[in-house]
């Protein structure tokens, strides 16, 4: 979102693909997305606690806190924009942990959070909630994949095509929220 | 006497629901428009288009311009010469939201109960305050509240001691506490007085004003003027990402309150902004 030539990048990915990315990037995501939002990400605190499955693999995926409308007939899916992260933040250190290269949310994470995601490389994206409408259109494909009896909130596995996000924060401790704001803080 | 069947009462509720998801009103459109032409970030601007396609999609294409399709919130306000008739009004009104989430494509978000978390699956209960005017007729008043701004939201019950600084203190600093968490830019509800829950409500309410228009008392059209250049002098910006565009408007209301009290509540909405009315 600034004159600088978007990145493009696709998941699955690893560390040394979100290595070079700075806080501010403009990135478009092709590829894999996971949705997961609260009743999702408690659902799979407990799996782990319990040594069960999860839904995915978390090694090199990317989650998006988002819990959809339904979708008009024809469309892969209804409107999705991001959720507010913090709400997360108790979870997100596990699958981190476990693999986890990038979160596209929206809102402040905890220094917990950031902690685990400068050590275990994983990168947080900001989406825009007010475009949901637009975000959906980079969906071209989308399938519920577990905790079906969730509604909205179920775990989909979308395939998104140039889905436009922003870095947050990067692994080199930058974060756009906390620089935005000193940018043009005034008086 | 004015009859109004409640029938007709669902039918307008159900019209509303997806008219205010899908189509932002055009004074809050004008407003983005606004804070676009005024934005100096970059990345603000970037933002401020992006809402604003996004409205067009939403509302030429009847989707939902936010995934976040909110609690159904409605003031009625019901003239007393009225009698509504065949049932229920709180029932037609939600059958309505249960109609217009349907057929809106609408998600719906609301749990039966805070601890147990199970979802009713149609968006009811709908939220409803009433108020008895004089005159004839039925205006309803729907404003799609979503949670992540209703999250950011604080009320405090100050001294007189403490005052109007303090107030305008608290007002900036909870926008400050909400960052992007709330989704700016914000319109910002104020309710100054009463008791505790009227604050709330007050601050509620004035949301649904439209965007920017000054409230009639020249102190309180004073105080929304100096609390915007505050709240866009935090540097927030839209989206968070930094910007001199952190709210669009700040309604204040203010009603009689106690000796001892100085209550305010700030309720805060994204710009998801979306209220509607229709007159029966």
């Amino acid at each position: 979102m600034s004159a600088a030539k978007p990145v493009d990048l696709t998941a699955p990915f690893s560390t040394r693909d979100v290595e070079p990315l700075k806080t501010g990037d403009v990135v478009r995501l092709s590829g894999v997305l996971f949705t997961a939002r609260d009743a999702a990400h408690a659902r799979m605190a407990e799996a782990i606690e319990n040594g069960e499955p999860l839904p995915f693999d978390p090694e090199g995926q990317v989650v998006y806190f988002t819990g959809p409308a339904p979708a008009r007939p024809g469309h892969a899916l209804g409107p999705a924009g991001p959720t507010t992260a913090s709400r997360m933040d108790s979870y997100s250190p596990l699958l981190i942990e476990r693999g986890l290269k990038g979160m596209v949310g929206k809102g402040l994470r905890s220094e917990e959070v950031r902690e685990a995601m400068r050590e275990h490389g994983c990168v947080y994206f900001g989406a825009v909630e007010g475009t949901a409408a637009l975000l959906a259109r980079c969906v071209t494909e989308a399938e519920v994949i577990a905790y079906e009896d969730l509604g909205a909130e179920a775990v989909r596995r979308l395939v998104v095509e140039d889905f436009p996000v922003v870095v947050v924060n990067d692994l080199h401790g930058g974060d756009l929220y906390v620089e935005g704001r000193e940018r043009w803080r005034r008086g | 006497m004015r009859e109004i069947e409640v029938g007709r009462v669902a039918e307008a509720v159900r019209d509303l629901c997806i008219e205010t998801n899908t189509c932002i009103r055009d004074d809050h459109l004008e407003a983005l428009r606004r804070a676009r032409a005024n934005e100096e970030s970059e990345i603000g601007r970037e933002v401020l288009d992006r809402l604003l396609e996004n409205a067009h999609v939403s509302c030429s294409e009847r989707i939902a311009f936010c995934q976040d399709t909110g609690y159904a919130v409605f003031f009625v306000e019901l003239g007393q010469d009225t009698h509504l008739t065949g049932g229920s009004v709180e029932e037609a009104i939600n059958e309505g939201v249960r109609r217009g989430w349907d057929e809106g494509y609408l998600r719906p978000s609301i749990v039966e109960s805070p601890i147990e978390r199970a979802n009713t699956g149609d968006n009811t209960p709908a939220v409803v305050y009433y108020d008895l005017v004089p005159g004839e007729g039925m205006e309803i008043t729907m404003l799609v509240k979503g949670a992540g701004c209703d999250n950011m939201s604080a009320l405090t019950m100050l001294t007189p001691a403490e005052g109007l600084p303090a107030a305008k203190r608290f007002v900036v600093e909870t926008i400050e506490k909400a960052g992007p968490n709330a989704s700016p830019p914000l319109t910002v509800g104020v309710g100054i007085g009463g008791p505790f829950e009227k604050a709330a409500q007050l601050a509620k309410k004035a949301l649904t004003r439209r965007s920017g228009e000054p409230n009639p008392n020249p102190e309180l059209a004073r105080l929304e003027r100096e609390l915007l250049e505050e709240i866009n002098a935090t540097g927030i910006g839209p989206a968070g990402y930094g910007g001199t565009q952190t709210a669009l408007a700040v309604h204040v209301e203010s009603y009689p309150t106690h000796i001892a009290a100085f209550p305010v509540a700030v309720n805060l909405d994204c710009h998801s902004h979306r209220t509607r009315s229709v007159t029966l």
